[in-house]
């Protein structure tokens, strides 16, 4: 292709000037967003009121995509479901069997909980949903792992409140619009939380890698007690999650822990449930730093 | 006197002679096509690891190598200040990147104007592959070989798609150019 004539300048001054302020602006106009960058990095909620209402007005289009999403996820579950049906019904049928005995044992340990709860006069765990939605959108060509739901402030969600599934853990909230949210996936690398194995009290971090896998980081060191396949519940501290919801199944050893895979992939659930955050009493705890100083308001509490 | 045939006076646009272009669709057709290809990685759910070509950006640089001189060179900052609103960056990161890339092809062209669809492709590639890059490193992860191993695979298909995105922006520019109206 050859060059198109109308660009080139010539002795005319005008256009030269006209390029030379094109470049002039571009360059303002990359130093200014070096500096909103610098400033976002800093500040990270700093430009929340901006990011809110766009993500408001194209929430609901997310809405329709999501639908697509999970009906397509249908077909394709039907259409591998005719493969091996027999067999797997059969095999299917003796573990139901297995388990239908588990969940009555189950129940009755919940019972007991609950009754023996009841005597150490400890609340119920029991936690109502703040909002069901569908996860209306990601950051799918960024390096963080964000997704939006179409549930904002004005349904009641607030920042820092877990989002999980039907089979666990999905994330927390991480900003909130008026009728929108930005989720903070587990598998993002700034993602941290708390967990315990579930068979023991081993407990652990579980850190997103950035590419789908966790990292389980025990806190105890020594040595390593953990086998592939143990599966990872959260252990509530911290005050976000509430304890015993399913998180990870570790896939490979590490010497200071392993790696796991997502028990709640966000991308096969259909609906997830916001949950109030589990003890904002801890939560506000944490905020405060050994050094900060009681004003005498808080003092007076 | 001789007839001329008549596709001898259509050029790629529609017939030359009576042809009045819109105002509105020549100069809102880049800039609209641009943000809406900003908005579509929004809504794919990607649990795992980046995997949508990032459109807005492709858009853009296709625009830009494709029909220079359409695009202002400052057009990366009310561009990237949009697409930054919906990709999960930091607020800035878009500004900062699109204005660098425009600085860059700009200055690419002036060193080589001749130049054809394989060279596009390959300065394309070039130009997505250190976006990608350096958007990864101003994203305010933890900078990780895992990190970098997970954009690999959107890396490939960006560098896949851009003879499409290059495909949907001619259509594009026949639709910006094309008769609206007859004159008389």
């Amino acid at each position: 292709m050859s060059p198109s004539s109308k660009r080139r300048t010539g002795f005319s001054k005008k256009q030269q000037y006209s390029v030379f302020t094109g470049y002039l602006f571009a360059s303002l106009g990359a130093l200014l967003g070096l500096a909103l960058l610098g400033l976002s990095l800093w500040q990270p909620s700093s430009f929340e009121p901006l990011r809110g209402p766009a993500t408001d007005v194209v929430a609901p289009a997310g809405e329709a995509t999501a639908a697509v999403r999970s009906g397509r996820k249908n077909v394709w579950d039907t259409i591998t479901g005719y493969w091996r049906a027999g067999s797997q019904n059969a095999a299917l049928r003796r573990e139901i069997e297995i388990a239908r005995i588990r969940l009555a044992e189950a129940q009755a340990v919940e019972v007991e909980n609950r009754r023996l709860k009841a005597l150490l006069s400890l609340p119920g765990e029991d936690s109502e949903a703040v909002a069901t939605t569908r996860l209306v959108g990601s950051s799918s060509a960024s390096s963080r792992r964000f997704a939006y739901v179409g549930k904002g402030e004005a349904d009641g969600v607030e920042v820092g409140m877990p989002v999980h599934s039907e089979r666990g853990v999905v994330g927390r909230v991480l900003e909130v619009a008026r009728a929108s949210a930005r989720v903070l996936l587990l598998t993002d690398s700034e993602s941290v939380l708390p967990v315990r194995r579930a068979s023991d009290r081993t407990v652990a971090f579980a850190e997103g890698r950035g590419d789908g896998l966790l990292r389980i980081r025990l806190i105890n060191l020594g040595l390593n007690p953990l086998e592939v396949g143990d599966v990872f519940v959260t252990s509530g501290a911290g005050g976000y999650y509430r304890p015993g919801v399913a998180v990870a199944i570790l896939n490979e050893l590490t010497p200071d822990g392993g790696i796991a895979r997502l028990v709640a992939d966000p991308s096969a659930t259909n609906y997830v449930t916001i949950e109030p955050i589990y003890e904002p009493l801890a939560v506000e705890a944490s905020e405060v730093r050994a050094r900060d100083e009681l004003t005498d308001e808080e003092l007076g509490d | 006197m001789q007839r001329l045939a008549p596709s001898a006076r259509r050029d790629q646009y529609g017939s030359r002679i009576n042809r009045a272009k819109s105002p509105i669709r020549e100069y809102c057709t880049p800039y609209a096509s641009i943000m809406l290809a900003s908005l579509v990685p929004f809504l794919f759910l990607a649990d795992v690891m980046p995997f949508v070509p990032p459109l807005g950006f492709m858009f853009l640089i296709g625009w830009r190598i494709m029909r220079p001189g359409v695009l202002p060179l400052w057009v990366g900052v009310p561009l990237g200040a949009f697409n930054d609103l919906y990709s999960g960056q930091p607020f800035g990161s878009g500004i900062f990147l699109w204005s660098l890339a425009m600085i860059g092809l700009e200055a690419l062209e002036s060193r080589f104007p001749w130049r054809g669809f394989w060279q596009d492709w390959f300065t394309a590639g070039l130009v997505v592959i250190m976006y990608i890059l350096a958007a990864m490193v101003v994203s305010g992860a933890t900078l990780s070989v895992h990190l970098l191993l997970a954009t690999l695979p959107q890396i490939l298909t960006s560098i896949l798609v851009y003879p499409l995105v290059s495909r949907i922006i001619a259509s594009l520019d026949r639709f910006r150019l094309s008769r609206s109206r007859r004159i008389g």
